[in-house]
Parts: C-alpha cells; sequence; structure tokens
C-alpha cells in the first residue's frame, strides 16, 4: 500500500475513523491523538483499548465512537488482548480460512494503563514480537479516576493523591521515562509524538506501520481538568511541551536515535507550567528551587537525547 | 433511549453499528458557541485537524463548512488555533444563548 499524503486539504476530505458524539471532556487532547493516529492510515485496523478515559467515553453501553472493530478488556491487559487477536488472525491467515487484508493492529492505553497497571502485559507483547503498535496516550495521571497521581506524573504536579500542601510541594519524584524502557526492549521502532505536530505525529505511525513487529508510540495528551488548565489550550500546551523540550519528538529506529522536531529556540520550561494550575504552587516563594530542579531534569534529559541523536547520525553517516 | 432488557441486547453487549456514538448529541454541553466568520477563513483547516469532536464540516470539496453544533462541546480549540486574515480571527468565542 502507497503511504497517504499528508496535506490538510487531502485528509479533510477523507472520513474520520473516530466518530463524534463520544463523551470525554471538551477540549480533552485524547480524541485528537486517536483521530489522527487513524486517520494517518488506510490500512485496516483492529484495536484494543485499555480501561481508561478513552475507554470509558468512547463506548458507552450501545453507543461506540469507533468505526474500526474495538475491543476492551480490562485495565491492565489491552497488550496481550490484541497480542491475541494478532495471533490469532496470522494463523487464519495461515489456515486459508481469511484472506489477508493487511490488518494492522493497535493497543491504546492510556498513562496509568501503560505506564503502571498495563506495563507487564505491554513489556511481554513487545518481547513475543507480535506485530502490533501500542500507543500511549500520556495525560500524566488516572484522570478518569479523579486525578491520582501515576508514575507518569511530571515532579511537583498537584494530584489528589499527593496533594500540594505542609507536608509535600507535589509529586517529590520525577517522572518516569517510558519510551527509553520500551527502547530498552530492542523492539525495531519506538517514537515519542504532540498531536500539536499533527504532521510529525502522523509520519510516525506511517512509519511504524510500514515495520514488522512491536512498534511503541508515546503521545502527550494534555487533559484540562487534570492540569488545571483552559478548555482551549490542549494544542498550545501541546506545542509548548515540544518546545520547552519536557516533550521532545523523537524516534528511535532499529536502536538509532534520531530527534525529529528541534525547537528553534528551546523556550524555559516555566512557560509550559505557568498556565497549568496543577504546578501553581510551584511558584510561591516557600518552594524556591523546585522550578529549577524540575528545568535541571529537562536539561538533563534533552541533552543525553541530543547525544545520542548525534550518535545515530554518525553512525548512518558512516 | 428506550429501555431494552437483556433479552433484547446482543450477547455480550457488543455493538454491532459502528460509530452509533452519532445518535448522541452532546452539543447540549456547550457554554460557549464558536462562530466561524467566512471572510476571515484562509481555508487553512487546523481547527478541523485539531476538533476533539469531529464537528467542523468539510464539503466534498474539502472546503471547511459550517460547525456541527449538533456535537460541539465549545472547548474553544478551533478559536485559539485559528490563524485568521491579517490579525483578524476567522473563529471567535461567543456566549451561548446570547
Amino acid at each position: 500500500m502507497t503511504t497517504k499524503p499528508l496535506r490538510l486539504k487531502e485528509l479533510a476530505k477523507g472520513e474520520d475513523r473516530f466518530a463524534h458524539g463520544h463523551r470525554m471532556c471538551a477540549g480533552c487532547g485524547a480524541p485528537i491523538v486517536v483521530k489522527q493516529v487513524l486517520m494517518a492510515t488506510d490500512y485496516p485496523i483492529i484495536a484494543a483499548n485499555a480501561t481508561g478515559c478513552l475507554e470509558v467515553s468512547s463506548c458507552i453501553q450501545e453507543y461506540t465512537a469507533w468505526k474500526i472493530p474495538w475491543i476492551h478488556s480490562a485495565f491492565e491487559n489491552s497488550a496481550a488482548t490484541i497480542s491475541g487477536v494478532e495471533a490469532m488472525y496470522r494463523s487464519l491467515v495461515k489456515q486459508g480460512k481469511i484472506d489477508d487484508k493487511q490488518v494492522k493492529f493497535i493497543a491504546f492505553g492510556g498513562d496509568g494503563g501503560t505506564y503502571d497497571i498495563g506495563f507487564q502485559s505491554l513489556s511481554g507483547a513487545m518481547e513475543r514480537g507480535h506485530d502490533m503498535m501500542y500507543v500511549c496516550y500520556d495525560n500524566g495521571a488516572y484522570m478518569n479516576t479523579g486525578i491520582q497521581r501515576s508514575s507518569a506524573t511530571p515532579f511537583g504536579a498537584n494530584t489528589t493523591t499527593c496533594p500540594a500542601g505542609d507536608v509535600i510541594p507535589g509529586k517529590p519524584q520525577q517522572r518516569k521515562d517510558l519510551t527509553r524502557i520500551m527502547a530498552a526492549h530492542g523492539i525495531p521502532y519506538i517514537a515519542q509524538a504532540s498531536p500539536g505536530n499533527w504532521m510529525d505525529l502522523m509520519k510516525k505511525v506511517q512509519k511504524a506501520f510500514e515495520i514488522r513487529g512491536p512498534k511503541f508510540m508515546n503521545i502527550i495528551a494534555p487533559c484540562n481538568r487534570g492540569w488545571r488548565s483552559r478548555t482551549d489550550d490542549a494544542i498550545t500546551l501541546a506545542k509548548l511541551a515540544v518546545e520547552t523540550c519536557y516533550w521532545p519528538l523523537y524516534e528511535i529506529e532499529n536502536g538509532v536515535t534520531r530527534v525529529t522536531v528541534k525547537p528553534k529556540e528551546k523556550k524555559p520550561l516555566v512557560d509550559f507550567l505557568k498556565p497549568q494550575g496543577r504546578f501553581k504552587h510551584m511558584f510561591a516563594p516557600e518552594n524556591e528551587g523546585m522550578l529549577k530542579q524540575a528545568q535541571d531534569y529537562v536539561d538533563a534529559q534533552w541533552d543525553r537525547l541530543l547525544k545520542e541523536s548525534a550518535a545515530g547520525e554518525a553512525e548512518k553517516a558512516e | 433511549m428506550s429501555k431494552k432488557y437483556w433479552e433484547t441486547l446482543p450477547q455480550g453487549s457488543v455493538v454491532l453499528e459502528a460509530g452509533s456514538s452519532a445518535k448522541f448529541k452532546t452539543g447540549g454541553w456547550r457554554s460557549m458557541r464558536p462562530k466561524w466568520i467566512e471572510e476571515n477563513c484562509i481555508q487553512c483547516m487546523f481547527c478541523w485537524m485539531y476538533c476533539p469532536d469531529m464537528s467542523v464540516k468539510v464539503t466534498a470539496e474539502g472546503k471547511r463548512a459550517e460547525f456541527d453544533y449538533d456535537y460541539c462541546k465549545g472547548c474553544g480549540i478551533c478559536a485559539l488555533e485559528c490563524p485568521g486574515k491579517k490579525g483578524k480571527k476567522a473563529i471567535v468565542m461567543e456566549e451561548e444563548g446570547k
């Protein structure tokens, strides 16, 4: 199949594979992520979905927003479920019971269902080498149950299970770098994307679908309820996350790292933190030092990534 | 939705109709209403791309059409991301019911 051209005017003529009428909050980032992922390709897709905002709001008794075959099993096993579907499909094709229609398999999960609860099944599916893609939409907490911290919650964020107050100033730990953990699995393709850079996101999806084997994509999905921001700034925050290098856009293809979008000018992290109410306490005089700590962490991660990217380019040039 | 009992539901509560959520209109959630000003529109389609509710209609030629107020939840992403023409936005948010 030829790769779909990524021109907005052409794309707009196509049909959305994620329907309106879903019950996600106004201004949610997750449906934008899903629609962009599904729009990037014309391949038939079968999706599994871990429990989370996306699952509970897109499929409510008798109503489904999905125009593709979709299955929900539980919080911890969307990767196991889709790997089973994929294995069965391959078997049926081999037995000659169905024709190979080049079906692609995706598992969607939020950060709770990916970083924490679904991690073992994700790791297992990647290790077994199923021909599937796992897409994590990362909104940085358990938003569906009312904003509890997850291992994807950034340092200093105020959530209901790490409330900023007299005892602790928000989440005391740094977030877990799942993209890097997935890279350690040695799978052929890993990418990090943002819906604010739709072209970059869709290119990565297209690239992933042309690769056989397990793929992983981590996509930031702003949540105005949990991030305590305005309903209209999901895309602005997704872009700011990239421009401040909090959420660098890169891919790791067969072990070679490449930064796909380098911000023209690296903005200070406070530009990303300031519009979000969950970081409000970090700007208070008594929490002085937290901002620097957060900035230092982002800088260190970014420097490390640039070094890896440079090493990857050198390797390619050889 | 009419009341249904377990005998009439498909086995395993499988939803057999793709995209049936379109029968559920979310437009009633809206407190702010986006207004499209066609003369300021440069047809960049960013509003269409970034709409979380698939509520920007597109004509058969791929041109931007009116909002789908049956589903628009009034988040305002389109208005914020709209580049407009010569500094004039093609989408502005207005209070609903005014």
